[in-house]
């Protein structure tokens, strides 16, 4: 028993060490699903790292959620999709800018049977009031997130008032990207998607792209830091060090090399008022 | 079928190669594990032992609170020590969220109440052999405590690691306080509901498959030390 | 243990001694005294009430009247010990559960030691001092309870049926060790069954009948010729 405990000891000193080991300098991002389950983060941030020596931490919420750790001074920079949610959390003075980084598209996914009859189209307020006309199902992600913001400018783009027209066929499920497809891909369901979480999600059963290209569709990504004035811990100089570096030339070249099966996912455009 | 199979040679495959990443991970899941289980220990123990053997009023409430206590929501738990461990919470100037430290404290919170409530069982049903002895032999109530836990102390490995078991194997927590942040608070959980989400369900439950066994060598370790301890010690 | 003025825990007073448990009266005004080094043993029919009389006059049971004094002391006094019925071992060595008695006895390290080996020979348990105490046989366990009890050296030792589940030789082997505890000065009060056994080792018979004490006598005269008639009965029916 005494040799037991001393190895426990041991377990937890080597715990500790290994913590102070990892002192190297670093900043807490909160950013959405879509970055991360991409793998746009995972080809991003070790270059960055390189460049720079700061590590980033990234905990990868819905964009609500993110933005409400940085409101309570839980991370360091926050890196979202909702632009109007994100101009409204800077005029509540959580953050000090905004800078737009890059877009990617949304994409509508459905059953290859497309039992709403909207495979093809180029409009998607039709293919959404096609939707609702069959009550096909259609399963949304019900949070906080930049996907269902823009899901619900879209149903209203359409003529809906999904909050009263909603019925069996629509399906709140109140989970992340990835679960929201995987329950889509269960039911057959339309969803809408951010195109780089869907062409790196595995378990697409039956469904695949049948709206994609509208103008609304469009998905744009800001970086801003959260306020030093509201919350003294931030990072101000590191967390600016990687605003800097995602809107500058290098970094924007490194975004636009990101590709899944020959395709490029997020499109740079820093500088833009986007 | 065709994915479990896939997954099982998933698994397979990332052992063999001992793959530095699932390493990393499943090191980071054991370490903060372990952790918590020895901080629940030194809090659930002595709490388990003290219910045990003193009579005060309330204690009856408080057995039936630490007995449900184990079955406490591991998001709740997550939800409330992310706001205590926030900056803008009460305990915010530490920086303590997003931190392995911010998974033991919410794993601790959830295994004390196993600990306590399990070691209560086994120490009382001691107590109820030894109280006589122990009173004749003028022992105190700390003297009594510390004889009663040493001399289960089999009993209480398994307890122990029927904590460790849970704290291992949750994630509604860890997933909340930690963040899941890749290499920092990425443990063999977290991983698992990141790879489910992704939709890459074989690496998920080949992930899965290797904390399974993990557990199971774990427990078939307590069951093989009991049976020796039973037939050592009687 | 020789020296007079150690001896402040004795005599043991009881007077009054009244116990209910659930509206019965299992004892019923005790009044008993027990003498310094005496060989005292209780006896009686099941349910007399014989073990629940050697817990109150241990201290382990506070009597719901009457009181108990032992010498000049109205608390429990620290130098008793108690063997009971099933040998309460813990799960450690033989020499382990003397150490951890005197242990709780506030006894020296250096000291325990001396007292451990030498607990452990009077009882013939030496070889066997590093082996698991609970997986002993039935009588060594007694033993090691016996030579545990020695060990803290008692002023008044008591024994609650320490040989009811014994064979013949370890019942024996119990005798004649706790023979040897009171030859060393300490005074010995015990319960038992077996009849043979009080005539061989006692000096005075309390015999209890109901809860009620009906008869103390010197052990020679009580097997010869019980005064009380509830002994009479009793010593008739242990004869057939």
């Amino acid at each position: 028993m005494k040799r037991f405990i001393g190895s426990l000891v041991v377990m937890l000193g080597m715990l500790v060490a290994t913590c102070a080991a990892a002192e190297q300098p670093f900043i807490v991002v909160a950013s959405t699903t879509s970055t991360e389950q991409s793998g746009l983060f995972g080809h991003l941030l070790p270059s960055f790292t390189k460049d720079t020596g700061i590590e980033v931490r990234v905990v990868a919420v819905g964009t609500g959620q993110a933005l409400d750790i940085g409101r309570r001074g839980d991370a360091d920079v926050v890196f979202v999709h909702d632009k109007p949610a994100e101009l409204k959390w800077l005029a509540e003075g959580n953050g000090v800018a905004r800078y737009p980084v890059m877009y990617n598209d949304f994409v509508l996914i459905g059953p290859k049977a497309d039992p709403a009859h909207v495979a093809g189209g180029k409009d998607i307020a039709v293919a959404f009031r096609k939707i609702e006309q069959a009550k096909a199902p259609f399963v949304s992600r019900a949070d906080k997130s930049g996907t269902y913001s823009a899901e619900l400018r879209l149903w209203k783009d359409a003529g809906i008032d999904i909050a009263k027209d909603k019925g069996p066929w629509y399906r709140e499920t109140g989970s992340g990207m990835g679960p929201a497809l995987n329950t889509a891909a269960g039911m057959n369901a339309y969803i809408l998607s951010d195109r780089g979480t869907w062409l790196n999600f595995r378990n697409p059963g039956d469904l695949e792209i049948v709206v994609q290209g509208d103008k609304r569709l469009f998905n744009q990504y800001g970086v801003m830091l959260v306020n030093p004035a509201n919350h003294p811990q931030v990072k101000k100089g590191l967390g600016q060090e990687f605003i800097d570096w995602l809107v500058s030339p290098h970094g924007q070249q490194v975004i636009a090399t990101y590709k899944i099966d020959g395709q490029q996912l997020f499109f740079p455009n820093a500088g833009t008022d986007s | 079928m065709d994915t479990i199979s896939q997954s099982f040679a998933l698994a397979l495959g990332m052992v063999a190669h001992l793959d530095p990443r699932l390493t990393q991970i499943v090191g980071l899941s054991i370490a903060i594990s372990l952790t918590s289980t020895l901080c629940s220990a030194a809090i659930g123990l002595p709490l388990g032992a003290a219910v045990a053997i003193a009579r005060f009023p309330g204690r009856g409430p408080l057995i039936v609170a630490l007995n449900a206590a184990m079955g406490l929501p591991p998001v709740v738990v997550g939800l409330l020590v992310y706001l205590l461990l926030s900056r803008a919470g009460p305990l915010g100037e530490f920086g303590l969220l997003f931190t392995p430290t911010a998974m033991v404290i919410a794993q601790t919170i959830l295994i004390v109440p196993i600990i306590a409530a399990l070691t209560r069982q086994i120490v009382e049903d001691a107590w109820v052999e030894y109280r006589e002895q122990l009173r004749s032999l003028n022992a105190s109530w700390r003297q009594s405590t510390v004889t009663l836990l040493w001399d289960t102390r089999w009993s209480l490995l398994t307890v122990l690691l029927a904590g460790f078991g849970r704290a291992a194997s949750e994630v509604g927590a860890v997933i909340i306080v930690g963040g899941n942040i890749d290499g920092v608070t990425r443990v063999m959980t977290t991983a698992i509901a990141l790879e489910t989400s992704k939709g890459d369900l074989a690496l998920a439950l080949g992930l899965g498959i290797v904390l399974l066994t993990l557990v199971m060598l774990v427990n078939v370790g307590a069951h093989l030390t009991r049976q020796w301890a039973r037939v050592r010690f009687g | 243990m020789g020296d007079a003025e150690v001896i402040a825990g004795l005599p043991i007073v009881a007077s009054g001694i009244t116990i209910v448990r659930g509206g019965t009266r299992v004892l019923d005004g005790i009044e008993l005294t027990i003498e310094a080094r005496s060989r005292t043993f209780i006896l009686g029919a099941n349910g007399a009430g014989k073990s629940m009389l050697l817990r109150v006059l241990h201290g382990l049971i506070a009597p719901d009247a009457g009181t108990v004094r032992w010498g000049r002391q109205t608390a429990r006094p620290i130098n008793q010990a108690m063997v009971f019925q099933r040998a309460c071992l813990l799960r450690r060595s033989a020499a382990g559960n003397v150490r951890h008695a005197l242990a709780l006895a506030g006894i020296r390290r250096s000291e325990a030691r001396q007292r451990v080996d030498d607990a452990l020979a009077r009882v013939g348990l030496t070889a066997i001092a590093d082996r698991p105490a609970r997986v002993l046989s039935g009588g060594e366990q007694q033993r090691l309870a016996l030579a545990r009890a020695s060990a803290l050296e008692p002023e008044v030792l008591f024994l609650d049926e320490p040989t009811a589940s014994l064979d013949p030789p370890a019942t024996r082997a119990v005798e004649s060790i706790v023979s040897a505890i009171h030859a060393r000065g300490t005074t010995i009060v015990m319960t038992t069954h077996s009849l043979g056994q009080a005539k061989r080792l006692a000096d005075t018979v309390v015999f209890l009948d109901a809860g009620r004490v009906t008869e103390i006598a010197d052990a020679t005269q009580f097997f010869a010729a019980p005064r009380s008639p509830e002994a009479r009965a009793f010593l008739e029916g242990e004869r057939l």
